[in-house]
């Protein structure tokens, strides 16, 4: 395959300066809905807080590759004296939880560091943050040129994996029909 | 569809367990957008107003006001509405937080309760689903405590939980109703959710909340944002420094307190303690708060840090804000700040008001050094200053012996003990504590603030206006110079020609008409903040804040894709404003209501002060009496308030 030059954005995430205000989760979703900033719905956010507020956890994560299966172990962090729960660094949609779902399709979801046309300066939940908790940085490597997966295909997989090819092809087969 | 709104109430009556999801009259938005506003018409419309606190036809409103949940950021209050058990009126404690909002995602717009159920309960509300759960396991738990055992049995980290005390439970009208970083602590909201048996109420939403013109509205956020950067990098000079920034007093952020401590009486209003910043306290203050302050937190959608989440040594954690980081200490007379860390989180497990609760102590402590209250009345109470707060907050929260008659603030409990301990009680208006400030000369401003407002709560309706007069002309010219906030440019002049002394100063300057201009725009804002839900920290409470009256019409008309202008939004709170007002009034409030304590200022001016409220009234369209005018409120499309003030002899027929 062939090499080529590609855009490498990261967002690092300074979380013991998180105020808890959660704004990252909810332009995160107003962004995303259609049309853009027509609904805001902080559940459909692909960055949420963990959050156990006693325990002193404001922790931001980003949803990223959905999981088909949950894992077979589970870790437990102890950083700082605080202890962190089973899957709270966890990016996955996966089938063991509802995080990263929509919460009417249970669909996964993913960051896609706001992908705009025009594009957007930073990641809008970055914009957002006026705490300096998400740092946003840009940087070009060299990679293997590598297919684009789109988010209805992603969201299709999911779907498959959950009930089978069969299954999904026959129901839709049968919408089709019904129009 | 609706928008910014859910357009949905949940109505729950607690006496049968019957939960409706009933939509609500979109014409009620226009009229009195929400929160506050449709709140004071749904009493208007359900509750007689011979109805009184406790009885079950009180109802218990808890809301989230039109614009929170929407991408603007620090509007995100709670508006809770009941009939205060204090003063027989019609209250409304607000909270920060992430409640409201959390509300809103679940696709309700406000919770109503009516009657008050056989046994103590809590509720769940998840989405479309909802549920009166049993709460005795909960009963004499704390509201942190209570917080914590329903997430975790609900199995719900997200849930939002606003819980009561013991302090509710017990209905002490100091009860709060504590949400985390924050409560609704004034007037005793807590009390009536407390009498109606509700220990909590837990919200889970995961819906959509739509803006009608969402791209335009994120324009009009952009904006505010813009400012809110700009005012947190550029303080105003010239002014403390609590007033200098935006948001709620960044109590948990500063650690100077030398004017608060020295400027303030602390307790029941009786010493100001000159020189008490010296240098011990000057470096053991500051280093006891930012040990306890184990993170500054904010509210939902809000960039500032006015909370905290405290974790002193071997104390429970809890959280806190404002002024509570000292209010114990001083009333006390402790001069650790150690004890105040330690005493406030068993007030916030208890849920009281960490402004009136020391109060209270505190007044209690000097009937006693007056031999009002006696040793009987004391017995099996600790000598040392500390202890004595601890046992008699105790008391309080649990309505023991003399804990009864303090469960009731000053305004009752000096009342219930007689005319020496009425002499003593000099910190209520309309039977509600106030900011424990004893000033000078009077000030025509706050004479007005305090006197008329329906607020009647520590934060009154101030903030827009300086609290004082700048000392040079140069000063004056530089705040003026850059104030985009002002409804009209002629305000300006007012603050140019305010002298802090000599010619044009207070009490005589600015004149009673000015006065009630300032007075009526400063409660304005106040009324749309209260409505719309923004924290009134970064619109009407502050100086120079990102949200006006220029801006507010805006976000409204984008939101709700109704075009709105400022007239019309003045129009619409001004409603709702005269609504409130002519209801307080079915309930006995008159002219002879709107006094401060007669030592809040040392000089008064008796004349002066009538020929304020007179001005004032006219200016609102108030007869002489206080209440709302036929013409007014005619005026306001309230004809029918008009018709009930006259059938129940408020208004009198050829009466102006
Ligand atoms: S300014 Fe402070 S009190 Fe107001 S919303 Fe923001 S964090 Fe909350």
């Amino acid at each position: 395959m062939a090499k080529i030059k590609k855009k490498i954005k990261t967002i690092t995430v300074d979380a013991d300066k998180c105020n808890g205000c959660r704004s990252c989760e909810l332009i995160c979703s107003a962004f995303h809905a259609t049309p853009k900033y027509s609904s805001i719905n902080p559940a459909r956010a692909r960055i949420q807080v963990i959050r156990y507020p006693m325990k002193d956890i404001w922790l931001p994560i980003f949803a990223g590759e959905y999981a088909p299966a949950e894992c077979m172990g589970r870790e437990k962090y102890l950083i700082d004296e605080k202890q962190y729960d089973e899957c709270d660094f966890c990016r996955a949609a996966c089938p063991a939880r509802d995080r990263f779902k929509e919460p009417d399709s249970g669909l996964p979801l993913r960051c896609d560091m706001c992908e705009d046309e025009p594009p957007q300066e930073k990641p809008l939940c970055v914009q957002w943050c006026f705490s300096d908790v998400l740092i946003y940085e840009e940087r070009e490597e060299e990679v293997e040129e590598a297919e684009e997966v789109d988010e209805a295909e992603i969201g299709l997989k999911s779907l498959v994996d959950k009930h089978g090819l069969n299954k999904l092809a026959e129901t839709f087969a049968r919408m089709t029909q019904k129009g | 569809m609706r928008y910014a709104e859910t357009g949905y109430y949940l109505e729950i009556d607690l006496a049968t367990g019957n939960i409706e999801k009933v939509e609500s009259d979109p014409r009620l938005t226009e009229l009195h957008l929400g929160g506050l506003g449709t709140n004071v018409k749904l009493f208007w419309d359900r509750v007689p107003p011979e109805t009184k606190a406790f009885d079950p036809e009180n109802l218990f409103i808890i809301s989230s006001p039109l614009l929170v949940g929407t991408p603007a950021m620090s509007f995100n209050r709670t508006c809770v509405t009941t009939i205060s058990p204090q003063t027989d009126l019609l209250a409304y404690p607000m909270m920060g937080g992430f409640w409201a909002a959390e509300l809103k995602y679940a696709g309700y717009d406000k919770v109503i309760f009516r009657n008050k159920s056989p046994k103590l309960v809590y509720i769940w509300i998840n989405n479309d689903k909802v549920e009166i759960r049993d709460a005795s396991h909960l009963k004499g738990k704390g509201a942190v405590e209570t917080r914590e055992i329903i997430k975790e049995e609900l199995n719900e980290p997200n849930a939002c939980v606003a819980a009561i005390g013991l302090a509710g439970e017990n209905r002490c009208f100091l009860a709060s109703i504590e949400q985390g970083r924050s409560s609704a602590s004034r007037l005793g909201g807590g009390a009536v959710m407390g009498d109606k048996n509700i220990k909590a109420i837990a919200v889970r939403g995961t819906k959509d909340l739509n803006l009608a013109r969402g791209a335009e509205f994120i324009e009009h956020v952009n904006r505010a944002q813009d400012y809110i950067k700009y005012r947190n990098a550029n303080p105003i000079p010239g002014v403390m420094t609590i007033l200098a920034g935006i948001g709620s007093p960044q109590e948990m952020v500063h650690t100077d307190e030398r004017w608060h401590t020295e400027n303030f009486m602390w307790g029941n209003s009786r010493l100001r303690r000159r020189g008490f910043w010296d240098e011990r306290i000057g470096e053991e203050w500051p280093r006891i708060q930012l040990e306890a302050i184990k993170r500054l937190i904010s509210c939902y959608n809000c960039p500032q840090h006015c909370g905290a989440l405290i974790s002193f040594r071997d104390t429970p954690r809890y959280k806190m804000k404002c002024f509570t980081k000292m209010t114990y200490a001083m009333a006390a007379y402790v001069d650790e700040l150690e004890f105040n860390f330690r005493i406030a989180q068993r007030a916030t497990e208890y849920g009281v008001d960490g402004f009136g609760t020391p109060q209270i102590l505190a007044f209690a402590v000097e009937l006693y050094e007056a031999g009002i209250l006696t040793d009987k009345d004391f017995e099996g109470c600790p000598k040392d200053k500390e202890g004595r707060f601890y046992w008699l907050l105790d008391r309080m929260v649990r309505r023991e012996g003399i804990g009864d008659l303090m469960a009731d603030g000053l305004y009752w409990m000096a009342k219930r003990l007689g005319p020496e301990a009425e002499a003593l009680e000099h910190n209520t208006i309309k039977k509600h504590e106030q900011l424990p400030l004893k000033l000078g000369t009077l000030d025509p401003i706050y004479y007005l603030m305090y006197t008329t407002n329906e607020k009647i709560s520590i934060t009154q309706i101030e903030g827009n206006w300086p609290q004082g007069a700048f000392p040079t002309r140069e000063m004056r010219e530089e705040f003026v110079r850059d104030w985009p906030q002002l409804p009209d440019d002629h305000f300006k002049q007012y603050l140019l020609d305010w002298n802090p002394r000599g010619e044009n100063s207070i009490p005589f300057f600015p004149t009673p008409y000015m006065c009630s201009e300032i007075v009526d725009w400063m409660e304005m804002l106040h009324n749309i903040d209260d409505a719309l839900g923004l924290c009134c920290g970064m619109g009407s409470f502050c100086l120079k804040p990102p949200y006006h009256i220029h801006n507010y019409p805006l976000l409204v008309s984008a939101a709700l894709g109704m075009d709105i202008d400022e007239a019309g939004l003045k129009k619409i709170v001004n409603r709702s404003r005269n609504l409130h007002r002519a209801y307080n009034n079915m309930k006995g409030m008159s002219r002879k209501d709107e006094k401060p304590p007669a030592d809040h200022w040392k000089r008064r001016f008796p004349e002066l002060e009538e020929e304020l409220l007179s001005t004032y009234y006219k200016y609102k369209g108030w007869n002489n009496d206080g209440i709302p005018t036929k013409e007014r409120l005619h005026e306001l499309d309230l004809d029918y308030v008009a018709e009930e003030l006259t059938k129940r002899g408020i208004l009198k027929d050829g009466e102006d």
